[in-house]
């Protein structure tokens, strides 16, 4: 080791790899926080994908969810003030909070839905609009209410896991980023393996497969692909809401205009990273979401030496735009190709209806 | 031919009157929030004042063309890119680094004769956004990579870029926010003011790039072979044009269009680039495309819509109390209904009518990144 370091180039180097793997135990909780709305994001899209849908307008369900889930919980807080409850801090408010969030994922993924599927519109055009209402709309309303400042519901306390943990080395630090964490982000990590089971290992799942990937095929063994995408696209907005209520019921507890800044959209790339999978996508997340949690731990704690000056100089700027970087490499195929599901973007017509 | 261009207006004029509609039926009920009580004549009010703001004056005459002038230009991007089959929701971030580029170069000859810095800034901004634009457009035409995704996620660098810029070898000393300096003698010329509203010469290169535009489409060979390209690509291939070269000159030549239009407002309205400079011009433009049809003359008259309507905002904030993402809702309640055209043929009881968004569906049909149907 000592002779290694010995030589500048190959000791940062050295360096640089121990630091990068030191930023994991450091930031484990926030890297786990920051994946939860992307995986959900990604989850979305996978049961949109899956069954042939396009859905570019996650950004803007996870926006309206995140507005929806703070103004239904402020406004409940204010006629129904309770105590947090133990279990995750838990108020009447929070869940009529996160109820509000998947009900308006629902909603706006029933709009999708429809414009993709039975008027057999452009579905990126679907999606952009979706975008731009919820952009609109959002910051409509939320300018008129800042005018009269509501008092916000607090949000999802974490959980608090045994202090035990803290006496195991490396597994209790990455255990402990895990386990304390709010309700929200919890859910993201149980909702991958479940999605994972349900979309190979069931007959849902195998029927949702064969819709995306050869609707006609499908629909001549009796599957009606209509009614498929369409309970797919509307289930994948509680994924979305979800997100969505991350943002301001989990992991803040208010909401800024255009506060998700293009998350809905890494969530997109997540999706394709990982290949359509619920795990892969949960992992892209984790990837997307320690790219930009770097940024943070190098103007917090960077590493001593000649490698800590050269991590400093480099603007945090750079590091602000890794994650969409990461995300440009890994659509380029990069990393290895990965093919989406054959019948993704194209409006399903029924023989008999031409 | 009168008969046909009434024929194309029928569907996008129908769906801003339904957008009309539901803006009103949304202020209305947003009302209480305004006025503290259900206010049935606010809508009236909220729109008296949005024409009023944006053609009820000369100055809100040349308010509605400032605004019009880089939604014209970025629109044509999007709606070039249409034509080929793309869909370039990357306009935001090529007119940022066009916007970037313009005000370096222009500061650089801020003291040279205008004669000189006007083109070299404004060649700057054409560079940098072509440049900007062809990385989306190689990386589809190589690789494969859906040009929707890496460009909105170009947008979120080209911020990253900027502040970088700005706060970094770009910064006007001395200013007393993060600022490029002045772009001084490169700044556009007014061609019209009054008082503290002033028309600058952009609103020209805009109008200018409409006919070339439609030149290119409608009678050159690429113009053609773009058409096809979208219209078909496996039918352009079996006829030997080449789809990834037209990918990448489409994509850049989108990215060169949007870079102008970023140009355009730093030589002619802010003279030099902020750290956070904050614009719609990108999503405002695939609504002028859609609206327009991705036709340059119908996104030459979306785009005055749309830029009224931005112009006439601000008054209507000020009259009504209504916020400016009113123009947001309408804008997404317009396209909505633009395609979702069942629902405006049967309230206006149409049968054929032109001008849906039907004929844009390869967008999304490419997604899953083969290029034949099924």
């Amino acid at each position: 080791m000592e002779v290694i370091q010995g030589i500048p180039v190959i000791g940062i180097l050295v360096g640089l790899v121990v630091y990068l793997s030191e930023v994991v135990l450091l930031n484990g909780p926030i890297i786990v926080a920051l994946a939860a709305p992307l995986a959900l994001g990604a989850m979305c899209g996978v049961m949109n994908e899956r069954s042939g849908v396009v859905n570019i307008g996650i950004e803007g369900m996870m926006l309206t969810s995140a507005f929806v889930g703070w103004f239904v919980a402020s406004s409940v807080a204010q006629a129904f003030p309770a105590e947090p409850h133990p279990f995750f801090g838990a108020t009447p408010a929070l869940v009529a909070g996160l109820i509000g969030a998947l009900l308006a994922g629902m909603t706006l993924s029933a709009v999708h839905a429809w414009l993709s599927i039975s008027v057999r519109a452009d579905q990126i055009i679907s999606g952009t609009i979706i975008n731009i209402a919820a952009v609109g709309i959002t910051g409509y309303i939320n300018l008129l209410l800042t005018q009269s400042s509501p008092p916000t519901a607090g949000k999802f306390q974490n959980f608090r896991p045994p202090s035990e943990l803290n006496d195991i080395p490396v597994l209790g630090d990455l255990l402990r980023a895990v386990l304390a964490q709010g309700p929200i982000t919890m859910s993201a990590i149980v909702l991958a393996i479940l999605l994972q089971i349900w979309l190979f290992r069931s007959r849902w799942g195998l029927r949702t497969r064969a819709v995306g990937e050869h609707p006609k095929a499908a629909e001549t063994v009796g599957i009606s692909v209509i009614a498929l995408r369409y309970r797919n696209v509307i289930i994948g907005g509680v994924f979305a809401g979800l997100a969505g209520a991350w943002f301001t019921l989990d992991f803040g507890n208010s909401f800024q205009s255009g506060m998700t800044n293009g998350r809905g959209f890494i969530a997109l790339a997540a999706l394709i990273f990982g290949r359509w999978h619920p795990l892969g996508a949960y992992g892209a997340a984790l990837l997307f979401a320690y790219a930009s949690s770097l940024g943070i731990a190098i103007r917090t704690s960077p590493p001593a030496g000649s490698l800590g000056d050269i991590l400093t100089s480099i603007p945090p700027q750079v590091f602000s735009a890794l994650p969409y970087i990461v995300t440009i490499v890994v659509l380029a195929g990069v990393v290895g190709r990965s093919i989406p599901p054959a019948s993704v973007g194209r409006p399903y017509e029924k023989e008999a209806s031409t | 031919m009168i008969a046909r261009a009434g024929r194309a207006l029928i569907l996008p004029a129908s769906a801003l009157v339904l957008a009309l509609v539901v803006g009103a039926i949304f202020v209305i009920a947003s009302s209480p929030l305004i006025t503290g009580e259900v206010d049935w004549n606010l809508p009236l009010v909220a729109y008296l004042a949005l024409v009023k703001g944006s053609l009820g004056s000369v100055s809100g005459w040349i308010e509605t063309l400032v605004n019009a002038t880089p939604l014209i230009l970025a629109g044509l991007s999007v709606g070039l890119c249409f034509k080929a089959g793309l869909f370039n929701i990357g306009a935001q971030g090529q007119a940022l680094v066009g916007a970037l580029a313009a005000a370096a170069a222009g500061a650089a000859v801020a003291g040279s004769p205008p004669v000189v810095a006007i083109p070299i800034a404004l060649a700057a901004g054409f560079l940098a956004g072509g440049l900007y634009g062809l990385i989306p457009g190689a990386l589809k035409a190589f690789t494969g990579a859906h040009e929707v995704v890496v460009t909105i996620m170009l947008n979120y660098v080209a911020i990253q870029i900027i502040a970088w810029a700005i706060t970094g070898p770009l910064q006007a000393p001395g200013a007393s926010f993060a600022r490029s300096p002045d772009v001084g003698s490169a700044r556009l010329p007014t061609i019209l003011a009054t008082a503290g509203h002033e028309l600058h010469a952009g609103v020209l290169l805009a109008l200018v790039a409409v006919p070339i535009i439609y030149w290119i489409l409608a009678r050159s060979t690429v113009g053609f072979e773009i058409r096809t390209v979208g219209a078909n690509p496996d039918a352009a291939r079996y006829a030997g044009m080449r789809p990834r070269f037209l990918t990448m000159l489409t994509m850049s030549a989108g990215g060169v269009l949007a870079g102008l239009a970023g140009s355009a407002q730093i030589l002619g309205v802010t003279g030099y680039m902020p750290a956070a400079y904050a614009t719609n011009v990108g999503f405002d433009a695939i609504t002028v495309a859609l609206l327009g049809r991705a036709h340059p003359v119908g996104i030459l008259f979306a785009a005055l819509l749309l830029g009224g309507l931005r112009a006439g905002a601000p008054a209507m904030q000020i009259e009504a109390g209504i916020p400016v993402q009113m123009i947001d809702v309408l804008q997404a309640v317009m396209l909505f209904f633009l395609t979702a055209d069942i629902i405006v043929r049967r309230i206006f009881r149409l049968r054929k009518v032109e001008g849906g968004v039907d004929e844009l569906q390869t967008v999304s049909r490419t997604y899953g990144g083969q290029t034949t149907a099924p």
